[in-house]
């Protein structure tokens, strides 16, 4: 089956593991994610402001692309991507006003009226594809291996955008059961990472990867899984930091839920692209057996 | 601290545009604290979520432009989604920022960032960043 799919700019350079290891996954699993045509930026952030329309234009256009392919649903892996649309989405749906004024700005564009459905592939493996499915083609289960999912904030809120319980998800926990891994439960799983302050705070953002890391470190995980761009770079590059700051701080590792489902899968390690991580995530996975 | 409260701030046009920017009913919050209670960036804030509110309810605009907290936040919408009168603070912390960026003033220059740190952050972080505390 084919399903069209919003990549978003950081899938195409410093989250291409995440890219590559979903797209070859999904194929095993029997979706074939079609990359839309033409797409831009999505804007990254939704805009909070009721009187400004101009930032909603980045991602409606996206959803127009994929309404011109004459398809009625698209896929997202990013997070922010995932939610900067979803919400547009919402808005092309419900506000008729508002839905009217950008149609008629963009008048060389066909009207949109919210006929997109917008899905994280997250919810396409539970909802479509279903965890029983997943863990019979499993051929490497990651037994033994201790991850704490962590949610971020933007598959979460504001409600009528979360893929799952507010407060209380479960999904990528579910998906790494699926796949044989043992999964790790910490208080800080939907707490922020501090976000887009990496920019103006970076020291605060070092703070949060403290709270947050060394909460998982105190309840043995060994990895931390995740689905968004930003709270990987947070969470990885700031732990250089942490290290010069903590003498027992000896790191952790960090992964996109797909470079472990595409491991579990047997699809070749070189689409995970670990290259591309902070720190030393194979060595724990060779010492688990997990790659070659 | 001593704190004048008048009829003209509580009705003057800096309420107003908050209240229009945001699309929040400001008198809605009677301060249960929540918002601050569960806010990540809390430690890093002169001002608590919960005292910015009262300080807009109040008018008292000068306080808040003297406060970082309203760049400090991270659209994290934790507070939004927990507010048990309904009050999505997320909004009005985004009315604040864009009254100060509409005049043209930015919250961080932008060329002060080095090379290496803009070859380095992910696109999202850079767009994110620059959306919020960029005019």
């Amino acid at each position: 089956m084919d399903l069209s799919y919003y990549p978003g700019c950081t899938l195409k350079t410093k989250a291409k593991s995440l890219e590559d290891s979903t797209i070859a996954s999904m194929a095993v699993l029997g979706i074939n994610l079609v990359e839309i045509q033409r797409w831009n930026c999505c804007g990254a952030t939704y805009s909070l402001a009721n009187d400004d329309l101009a930032h909603h234009l980045a991602p409606v256009r996206n959803l127009i692309r994929v309404n011109e392919q004459g398809t009625n649903k698209v896929g997202t892996l990013c997070s922010f991507c995932y939610n900067a649309l979803k919400r547009a989405n919402l808005l092309m749906q419900n506000d008729q006003e508002k839905r009217k004024t950008l149609n008629d700005f963009m008048e060389e564009e066909m009207d949109y009226n919210g006929e997109v459905e917008v899905v994280h592939i997250l919810e396409v493996l539970r909802d479509e594809i279903g965890w029983g499915n997943i863990s019979e083609k499993v051929k490497v289960p990651l037994h033994g291996l201790k991850v704490a999912p962590y949610y971020g904030c933007t598959l979460l809120r504001p409600q009528e955008v979360a893929i799952d319980d507010v407060e209380r998800p479960t999904i990528l926990g579910s998906i790494m059961e699926a796949i044989g891994a043992e999964v790790v439960e910490f208080p800080f799983a939907t707490e922020c990472c501090g976000s887009f302050q990496i920019v103006s705070n970076p020291d605060s953002v070092t703070q949060r990867a403290w709270d947050i890391l060394s909460s998982a470190l105190r309840r043995e995980a060994e990895a931390l899984v995740l689905t968004c761009p930003l709270c990987n770079f947070n969470l990885s590059q700031r732990q250089q930091e942490l290290m010069r700051r903590y003498s027992d701080f000896k790191g952790i590792p960090i992964f996109y839920f797909s470079q472990l489902l595409a491991l579990a899968l047997q699809l070749d390690p070189q689409l995970c692209h670990f290259e591309l991580s902070y720190g030393e995530p194979l060595s724990l996975l060779k010492g688990k057996e997990l790659v070659p | 601290m001593r704190v004048e409260i008048s009829s003209q701030r509580l009705q003057s046009d800096f309420v107003k545009k908050v209240e229009e920017i945001s699309g929040q009913n400001l008198l809605s919050c009677n301060q249960c604290g929540k918002c601050s209670a569960g806010c990540p960036m809390s430690f890093v804030m002169d001002s608590l979520p919960n005292q910015i509110i009262r300080l807009v309810q109040l008018g008292l605009q000068e306080d808040i432009a003297s406060s970082k907290t309203v760049w400090i936040c991270a659209s994290c919408l934790t507070c939004s989604v927990r507010c048990p009168q309904g009050v999505d603070l997320g909004k009005v912390m985004e009315a604040l920022r864009l009254i100060n960026l509409r005049k043209n003033i930015d919250y961080i220059e932008t060329s002060n960032i080095s090379t290496d740190t803009l070859s380095e952050l992910p696109q999202i972080a850079l767009v994110g960043g620059f959306r919020k505390h960029t005019a």
